[in-house]
């Protein structure tokens, strides 16, 4: 049993945005990868939603809204594109667009 | 009772988080990462931010979750095995790895903070203080990010569209 203070959210912030690192750097499928980087912005507003509540300051909470908007666009855009890149080559692994390698 | 909510929580965000990176099937891992936002949104709750909590499920389980399916469907895609390791690519993992475990390590080993959550006003708690916040502090970046979505709006649009040739553009 773990109490709910301020170290052990940022703690569990700080595990979840390694989580979505490895994500990032360890799967193939673009689709994943961009799981992942959703994965650490959602990490991030856990530790500024802590930060915000245990020092008494709103600001922190009012960030969240702005992560959250771009978030939103980041995934409307992110998917539009990896559509797109569907679309023209028929392959969403990371592992075989290679187009700008040579 | 706070503290065993607590742990519940944590344990789903961490154990769901996992499940995303490791998954096999891209569905299952979409799944995953819907348990995990639900766990996030507990915590904020537990952490008195209602409306983010709310707005998080809202946002993330209502769209992007359901996007991401969208997507995964319309595709039909396999989630593939992990990426192999190889050269700079291992010392950049292994440097970053290092990096993020001595980060997690220095908050496990930090004093703790004595600042117990009954000593503090909850002020996440009233809507009324994101309103003034964001309609006083915050008007700009309002205004900035109302921009931005029109921006990503149009340039989803301008991407997904399938553009045919014409004769007279040329």
């Amino acid at each position: 049993m773990i109490e709910p203070t301020l170290n052990n959210y940022v703690l569990i912030s700080a595990v979840l945005f390694a989580i979505g690192f490895f994500g990032v750097l360890l799967r193939r499928n673009t689709l994943m990868i961009f799981m992942g980087l959703e994965l650490m912005l959602v990490a991030s507003t856990l530790g500024l939603v802590a930060f915000s509540r245990f020092n008494g300051v709103p600001d922190g909470n009012v960030f969240v809204f702005f992560i959250l908007t771009v978030a939103a666009a980041e995934v409307a855009v992110g998917l539009a594109i990896i559509v797109a890149l569907f679309r023209k080559r028929g392959t969403v692994q990371v592992d075989e667009l290679n187009a700008l390698k040579n | 009772m706070g503290s065993l909510l607590f742990n519940f929580f944590a344990l789903l965000t961490v154990i769901c988080a996992v499940g995303v990176v490791v998954n096999k099937n891209a569905v299952n891992a979409a799944m995953c990462f819907l348990l995990s936002l639900v766990g996030v949104a507990g915590l904020f709750v537990l952490l008195d931010a209602y409306l983010l909590a709310f707005v998080l499920l809202l946002v993330y389980a209502g769209a992007v979750v359901a996007l991401f399916l969208f997507i995964i469907m319309l595709l039909d895609v396999q989630a593939g095995g992990k990426a192999k390791l190889r050269g700079i690519t291992a010392g950049a993992a292994a440097i970053s790895a290092a990096v993020l475990a001595l980060g997690v390590l220095t908050i496990v080993r930090a004093p703790q903070t004595e600042t117990a959550l009954a000593e503090v006003e909850p002020v996440g708690a009233s809507l009324k203080l994101y309103a003034y916040q964001l309609f006083t502090t915050y008007l700009l970046p309002v205004q900035i990010m109302g921009f931005l979505l029109l921006i990503a709006m149009l340039g989803v649009i301008v991407i997904s569209k399938k553009i045919e040739a014409r004769e007279d553009v040329k």
